[in-house]
């Protein structure tokens, strides 16, 4: 049954990148800020989990301590670089979200050096077999985890009155604000939210590749992000399916023989997708207005 | 009253003194004894960080898009110009010539298959479209061993930077940018960059302006690979990664979107500073960073703004300043005769 392993297999990796892709989708929904930070918010996870580890704490205060670190980042990251700017052109943000990424990595650097540091995230080992192919637990964990997460996400964002007042930002910041809902606060709640989902992200991630270095998130960021694109960014359900599909296009390319040809597979696939329908698969189509 | 002003050609005089000028006193630094190896080699790396600079600035600055994969085109450049050196099937100085001019074509032609679907994007979508071709440049690289090395890459290249042929490279790069810039090409592309629509509507041809300044920018970029490739003599894919593309977005940024004089200074600056402050190479990056953060929040045109340094402009200056004074005063000797 090598098709459905494989197939559990790009399920496992496209859970990860589904749930990165869902920060970077709705950040860039609420306030159009392409957060390049993200993807190192889920290395400064790894870092703590190394911390937290060694520290001999309970896996799950580890795990706790992890989404809790990663959304305080990004709050403070939040208040302290994209709150000021919050009106300028959108370039200069970018620039920021830049600049914020490369001083994460390279202070990371500077703490912990550029060799890699290996990380053993105690997840219950084993495996069952069902019809002839084995299922590793921690696979089945990661897919369960990460559908349980977006299923909580989505219950947020429909359901709670939070959600709503995302919904309303995203569709028109200022007639939200003269409706009296606090924008700051609920851009503040959408990256704490992204973040926590990194955070999540980033526990799965490193049980599935197990070594932190500095610039462990820029790849998976960068991919994330090419996921999100591709279901068509600001949209919820197209960045958990863009996630998907890149995980499972990943794991193709790589069984078909091709493994160092994967990351270009991935950006094909941004561009194409960018030059044939650039709002993505579930995306809005974004009039220009003058 | 006729304003004091330099005629064209006095200007163009001037300033071909100035570049003569630098060339000689430069000459005579890197030929003599007076700098150390290390040294000398400063000056030739911030020479073709200067041209990739000025190249970015004609299409981040100018054209007021955010590109990020420079490194790309730097990379196209850096590998031809560095096979064409080492088939070696031309004597030295044509060699060097004729590796330049191929390594900033390859680049343009790299430059337009990525500008015309990468242009018709805007903003974010645009730095990420190209960012992913930088990428992908490299992947290709990577994966292409028989014509490039690979990721062992290209060793025994012949070393062709000297100070003179970078610094020509310099001052050619400067003054095509300045000269597009100054004409009817440059309006339309600065326009582009304060309303694009509002252009379009002018009757400007917007794409091809932006396909126009992103060629030039990847042209000059090229020729700068080159020159690395000459400089280091060995060429790995990992030099042109996305952090080689940053390190160029920096230097403009920080120098002031829209300023060659910006982009000169900040090459300057931020290329020799860590080389020549070794202990504090380890914070480098970090306070780059935080420099970034910081300027894009308090001044967000960068530390120069658009301001750009004219000799010329400096002299008229001075000249209005004297012959205004000498107006006043007679002006002031009419005013009291006519009082009396």
């Amino acid at each position: 049954m090598l098709i459905l392993d494989q197939l559990i297999n790009a399920l496992q990796l496209g859970s990860i990148y589904a749930l990165v892709a869902l920060g970077y989708s709705m950040v860039y929904g609420i306030i159009k800020l392409l957060n390049f930070a993200h993807g190192d918010v889920i290395m400064v996870g790894g870092y703590i989990a190394i911390f937290s580890l060694a520290a001999g704490h309970h896996p799950a205060l580890a795990f706790f301590l992890i989404v809790f670190g990663c959304t305080l980042l990004a709050v403070v990251m939040e208040k302290l670089a994209y709150t000021p700017l919050r009106t300028a052109p959108r370039i200069s943000v970018l620039i920021t979200a830049i600049g914020i990424s490369i001083l994460l990595q390279n202070l990371a650097q500077f703490f912990f050096e550029a060799r890699p540091l290996p990380l053993h995230i105690p997840l219950p080992t084993g495996s069952i077999n069902i019809a002839g192919t084995t299922l590793a637990y921690t696979m089945i964990i990661t897919i369960m985890a990460s559908v349980l997460s977006m299923l909580a996400l989505n219950f947020v964002v429909s359901r709670t009155r939070l959600g709503k007042a995302m919904r309303a930002v995203s569709e028109d910041g200022e007639a939200a604000q003269l409706m009296g809902i606090n924008v700051n606060n609920v851009v503040t709640f959408t990256f704490a939210v992204g973040a926590a989902l990194a955070g999540i992200g980033a526990i799965l991630y490193f049980v599935r590749f197990p070594v932190v270095t500095p610039t462990v998130g820029a790849m998976l960021g960068l991919k994330a992000f090419i996921a999100a694109v591709l279901g068509g960014i600001g949209s919820i359900p197209g960045a958990m399916f863009g996630g998907f599909a890149i995980g499972i296009l990943e794991v193709l390319v790589t069984a078909a023989g091709f493994s160092r040809w994967t990351d270009g597979a991935v950006f094909l696939v941004l561009i194409i997708v960018l030059l044939v329908r650039p709002t993505g698969l579930m995306g809005r189509k974004i009039v220009e207005k003058v | 009253m006729k304003q004091f002003s330099l005629r064209m050609p006095v200007r163009y005089l001037i300033n071909a003194c100035l570049i003569i000028a630098f060339l000689i006193i430069g000459n005579i630094i890197t030929q003599g004894e007076l700098l150390s190896r290390a040294q000398n080699n400063i000056i030739i790396q911030v020479g073709f960080f200067i041209i990739l600079a000025v190249s970015l600035n004609l299409s981040a600055g100018y054209l007021g898009q955010l590109p990020l994969g420079h490194a790309g085109f730097m990379a196209v450049g850096a590998y031809t110009g560095a096979i064409f050196w080492r088939m070696g099937v031309l004597p030295d100085g044509a060699s060097v010539v004729v590796g330049l001019i191929l390594a900033g074509l390859a680049a343009a032609v790299f430059g337009i298959i990525i500008g015309i679907p990468a242009l018709r994007l805007k903003g974010d979508y645009l730095a990420i479209i190209t960012l992913g071709f930088g990428e992908m440049i490299r992947v290709l690289i990577n994966n292409l061993p028989s014509i490039t090395g690979g990721a062992q890459g290209l060793a025994q290249i012949p070393r062709h930077s000297t100070f003179l042929v970078v610094y020509i490279c310099m001052v050619v790069c400067c003054l095509v940018i300045h000269f597009i810039m100054k004409s009817r090409h440059g309006r339309a592309i600065l326009s582009i960059r304060d309303n694009e629509i509002a252009t379009e509507s002018c009757g400007v041809n917007t794409t091809y302006y932006k396909v126009m300044a992103f060629v030039v920018s990847a042209f000059f970029a090229g020729i700068a690979g080159a020159l690395y490739a000459g400089f280091l003599g060995i060429l790995v894919p990992s030099d042109f990664d996305f952090m080689m593309s940053i390190n160029i977005l920096m230097i403009v940024v920080l120098g002031g979107m829209g300023s060659m004089l910006g982009s000169i200074v900040g090459a300057i600056v931020l290329t020799s500073m860590p080389l020549l402050m070794v202990d504090l190479a380890r914070y480098r990056m970090i306070v780059y960073a935080l420099l970034l953060i910081i300027v894009m929040i308090f001044k967000p045109s960068g530390l120069m703004g658009t301001y750009d340094f004219s000799l010329s402009a400096i002299i008229e200056k001075i000249g209005r300043r004297f012959s205004s004074g000498k107006v006043e005063k007679e002006k002031a000797q009419k005013g009291g005769d006519g009082n009396a």
